[in-house]
Formats: structure tokens, sequence, C-alpha cells
């Protein structure tokens, strides 16, 4: 076991900041720059996956597993909101004939 | 390891870039695949074995395949999605890089955290977690049962045809009327 303790803590808990920022950047980048709806979703993804790796980090350095079971929840309730999000994507390209965001511009008002 | 942990975190960036840079739908769920195998990876690194687990077969087995599903059923791939102008992709890159170093900014004091001396390194094991889970977290984990059952009703109840007006007329026999 204390090879896996060493093993743990020769990456820097900085460096898993790092990291988990940056995919959260791109996440936040990609949600506002792209127009189909599907890659929304999915920037959505990735920053909800950003946050579990930082959660992760942290439960392994301090030895806490409570942070590990609310990851958990987070990829339940991640999984959940998947499911309601592409079956509204499925309704609009039904409906609304596309799954570009501009085409939803009536919601603003 | 500690390159280890660089190789997956490139993989792991460089995917992401390409999900958001990728022109075809298909393109950035592949590459999204790649990004969560990486996240997986730094997972295994951490110990965290139970959630490397269930993330591979949460995300990359049930999640992504449903969204090449989707795509596949609605034929996505072939269209081209017109872009946004171009002050409005500047400014939401600029958005995305601002709100990073926000966050370097709030957190620089964690960046140098020095960890506590008792350290437990098997807090990520199944028997751990499973410990935790059904001990402490017994209730939230009973309601998320009721969460993904409404979630189930609500997808079958939104992806149903809603067809039964018109399901034996030629769609041309229905005038406009707006």
């Amino acid at each position: 076991m204390e090879d896996v303790v060493t093993a743990i803590r020769v990456v820097p808990l900085g460096h898993y900041f790092v990291l988990s920022f940056l995919l959260f950047g791109i996440g936040v980048a990609g949600a506002l720059l792209r127009r189909n709806i599907l890659i929304i979703i999915m920037c959505l993804e990735l920053m909800l996956n950003s946050v579990n790796l930082l959660l992760v980090a942290l439960s392994a350095w301090y030895g806490d597993a409570g942070a590990q079971v609310m990851v958990f929840f987070i990829m339940l309730v991640a999984a959940a909101e998947v499911t309601v999000g592409l079956a509204i994507l499925v309704q609009l390209k039904r409906n609304a004939e596309g799954v570009d965001i501009n085409q939803l511009n009536r919601l603003k008002w | 390891m500690l390159v280890l942990f660089y190789l997956l975190a490139a993989v792991s960036v460089i995917a992401a870039l390409v999900v958001v840079a990728a022109r075809s739908p298909v393109t950035s769920v592949i590459a999204l695949i790649v990004c969560f195998l990486s996240i997986a990876g730094h997972y295994v690194l951490l110990n965290a074995q139970f959630l490397a687990m269930v993330h591979v077969i949460v995300y990359t087995g049930a999640i992504l395949i449903l969204m090449l599903f989707v795509i596949m059923l609605l034929n996505m791939n072939e269209e081209v999605e017109k872009r946004k102008p171009l002050l409005a992709r500047i400014s939401a890159v600029a958005t995305g890089g601002l709100l990073l170093l926000v966050l370097l900014a709030a957190t620089r004091q964690g960046l140098d955290l020095q960890a506590p001396a008792s350290f437990n390194a098997g807090v990520g094991l199944v028997k751990n977690i499973g410990n935790v889970l059904f001990r402490d977290y017994l209730l939230p984990f009973e309601l998320s049962s009721v969460l993904f059952l409404s979630a189930m009703a609500g997808a079958m109840m939104l992806a149903k045809k809603d067809g039964t007006e018109h399901i034996n007329l030629p769609p041309s026999s229905e005038p406009e009327e707006a």
C-alpha cells in the first residue's frame, strides 16, 4: 500500500487544479461557441467531468470517501439529464426542423 | 508516474479541444469518448478504482453511445453547422479563457496545498466506497432511483411521436395555419 501512497502523491495537487480548470474553460468556450445543441450538451458533460476530476483528486489526497460518493451522484444526475436532453433534442429535430440553437431565439421573450 | 499524468492530461485536453473544434458531430462524440477514457485513466492514477469503472460504464458505455445513436437516428452527420459571427466566437473563447484565469487566480493558494500527514490511500476502493455509500448516503442513493424513474418516464413521454391525429393523413393534406 505504501507504493500507492507514494504514487498518488507524485503528482502535485496543483496539476489537477490546472487540468480540471482547463477542461472546464474549454467546456464553457465550446458551449458558447457552437450552435449545435448536441455539441452544447457534450460541452456540459465535459464541464461536469472536469469538476468530477477535481473532486476525485481532492478526495484521494485528503483520504475522504465522501467526495467520491458525491462524484457518483453527479454521474447519476448527468445520466438522467442527458436522457431528457436528448429526448428534447429528438423532438426539436422533428418539430422545429433542426438542432440549431438559434432557432430557439423565441424562447428569449 | 508523473510522465503518465502528463500524457493523460495532454490526451484529455487535446481531445476536449477536438470536441469543440470538430465540424462533424460524430468526430466530436469520438473525441469526447477519448477524453472520458483519459479521465478514467486519471481516476486509476488516483487509485479511485470504483469510480474509474463506473465512469467507463456510465459515460463511455451509456451516455456517449446514446449520443451516437441520436446522431444516427437524426441523420445529423451530413448537415453543416453554420458558424456564429466572428465577434461571438472571439468573445466565447475569451470568456472561456478569462474564466480559466479567474479560477486559477481564485485557487492559487490551493496550487501548493500540503496534504495532511495521516493518509488513507485505499479510499477509492470498492469496499470503502460501498461502506460510505450504504451507511452515510443511503437515503440519497435510494432517492436517485426515483430521479431515474422520472427521467425515464419523461424521456419516453418527450420522445414519443404525437402523431395520433394525423397518422393516416398525408402530410400535405393539412393546411398551414400559423
